[in-house]
């Protein structure tokens, strides 16, 4: 019996420690927030999240950009993580690739942001993958029918794009306008891995129509609003603003809700 | 024995202790977590683990700079988690301030090392069995500095730092602790042999 043996008997006590320790520890702390790349719909993106959810995404070009965005944001750092926790990779399923269906909103941080700019985010989660709102429409269901450009300058600065699909917000006029994560180009290429139908979208307007009336049900809505899809070719009425549209005994759609512009400028 | 160096994760903890932390709980994380589950059992072990590392990270906070550079960070860990599992127990056990014989043999049942066939697997278990059960037959003051020194694998300054003694003073009981367990061990031994014969 050698002390060699005792040695060796004792050191095979160690144990390792639990696998959530770091994460919880890291949790308490406040320095929980990680990264992960996963491919999106136009190519991959460097996801981030903490314990109140997904905090920033952009699409994945250099790491140590992404970690310093993140630091300049919120002021603290971020580790990259092979992995997302389930939780996470479930939103990611659900709202970049339509796998899956949520049953509430996806868990977003948003906290570090005016209140007017979450207002703004968390109506734009409500628009349904394959349809598209104008600006003026989030402003109306705002209650602030007005702000159609503060509107604007939120979505553009949406630090959580892809989840909170700022794409699916288009100009009243039909041009499909401005997109934060890349320009028009990565907007359209965005919409279009969606099953939207971009040329559609911006032919109709070009046309002076804004929006589709049926005249079996004398409803009417934004052309991409589901119910507006279902209308049959013949019952289809092309409709030049929601004025006309009451006037000639529509009635808005309550799922699209659908209103004017407050000015006709641009 | 020499002055170390300073440890290079001080320097990272000092000039951004938010950056580096995360480092510091997986360097420690076996460290801190085995000590607590020596004193305070399976249950319990990993909140104070836990606990450790959130003292840790604010008084890491609060130091300056400079002494954060100069830190050995084991012994300072090592202490911290010892006095915290003992305060946890202190509200728990009135009794004693170690994990009962029970728990203490439990920490041999961890799936360590599985490559080997199934029959050597079990026997290393049976042996880890053997040595927690005869490590917690020491008296306390032994076992805890045999434990710190060759299950955590401490040095003998960092004991001595841990434990607030002098270096002297620790060597012997580890010295001592040992040859109380090759004595177990013997008699233990003896003991089989008598059974089988």
């Amino acid at each position: 019996m050698t002390d060699q043996h005792i040695e060796a008997g004792l050191r095979s006590l160690r144990r390792p420690a639990p696998a959530g320790l770091l994460d919880t520890v890291l949790d308490r702390l406040g320095l929980g927030d990680a990264y992960v790349r996963v491919e999106g719909p136009i190519g991959p993106l460097f996801v981030a999240f903490g314990r109140d959810g997904i905090s920033l995404v952009e699409r994945a070009r250099d790491a140590g950009d992404f970690e310093a965005t993140f630091r300049a944001m919120f002021g603290r750092p971020v580790r990259r993580i092979d992995r997302a926790p389930v939780l996470i990779e479930r939103v990611i399923d659900a709202r970049l690739w339509g796998r899956r269906r949520l049953s509430g909103p996806p868990p977003v941080d948003l906290h570090e942001l005016p209140e007017f700019e979450q207002q703004v985010l968390r109506k734009v989660l409500e628009i349904p993958r394959g349809e598209v709102r104008p600006y003026a429409w989030v402003a109306a269901e705002l209650g602030r029918p007005l702000a159609v450009r503060a509107v604007g300058n939120a979505v553009a600065r949406n630090p959580i794009p892809f989840v909170i699909p700022c794409h699916r917000v288009v100009r009243s006029d039909g041009r499909i306008g401005e997109y934060g994560a890349g320009g028009p180009t990565a907007k359209r290429a965005v919409l279009e891995a969606e099953g939207f139908d971009t040329t559609e979208l911006e032919r109709l307007p070009a046309r002076g129509v804004r929006f589709i009336g049926s005249d079996t049900t004398h409803v009417y809505c934004y052309p991409s609003c589901r119910n507006a899809r279902r209308i049959t070719p013949r019952h289809r009425v092309p409709l030049r603003s929601a004025d006309v549209a009451r006037q000639a005994g529509f009635r808005a759609c309550r799922v699209c809700r659908p209103v004017d512009a407050p000015f006709r400028a641009a | 024995m020499a002055i170390a160096e300073n440890d290079p994760l001080c320097a990272r903890l000092a000039d951004d202790l938010d950056e580096a932390f995360p480092e510091l709980v997986v360097q420690h994380q076996q460290l801190v977590f085995g000590i607590a589950v020596r004193v305070v059992g399976d249950s319990g072990a990993e909140d104070v683990a836990q606990e450790v590392f959130v003292r840790a990270y604010h008084a890491l906070r609060r130091y300056p700079a400079e002494r954060v550079r100069e830190m050995r960070l084991r012994p300072w860990l090592g202490r911290m988690t010892i006095n915290l599992a003992r305060n946890t127990l202190r509200g728990r056990r009135p009794t004693t301030d170690i994990a009962d014989l029970a728990d203490l043999a439990d920490l041999a049942d961890h799936p360590q090392s599985t490559e080997g066939l199934p029959h050597q697997h079990a026997q290393r278990r049976e042996e880890r069995r053997m040595w927690a059960r005869l490590l917690a037959g020491l008296p306390p003051r032994y076992r805890l500095a045999v434990a710190l020194r060759h299950v955590d694998e401490l040095s003998y300054a960092e004991l001595a730092e841990t434990l607030r003694r002098p270096v002297g003073s620790v060597k012997s009981d580890v010295h001592r602790g040992i040859a109380l367990l090759r004595a177990a061990y013997d008699a233990e031994q003896r003991g089989i042999a008598q059974e089988a014969s």
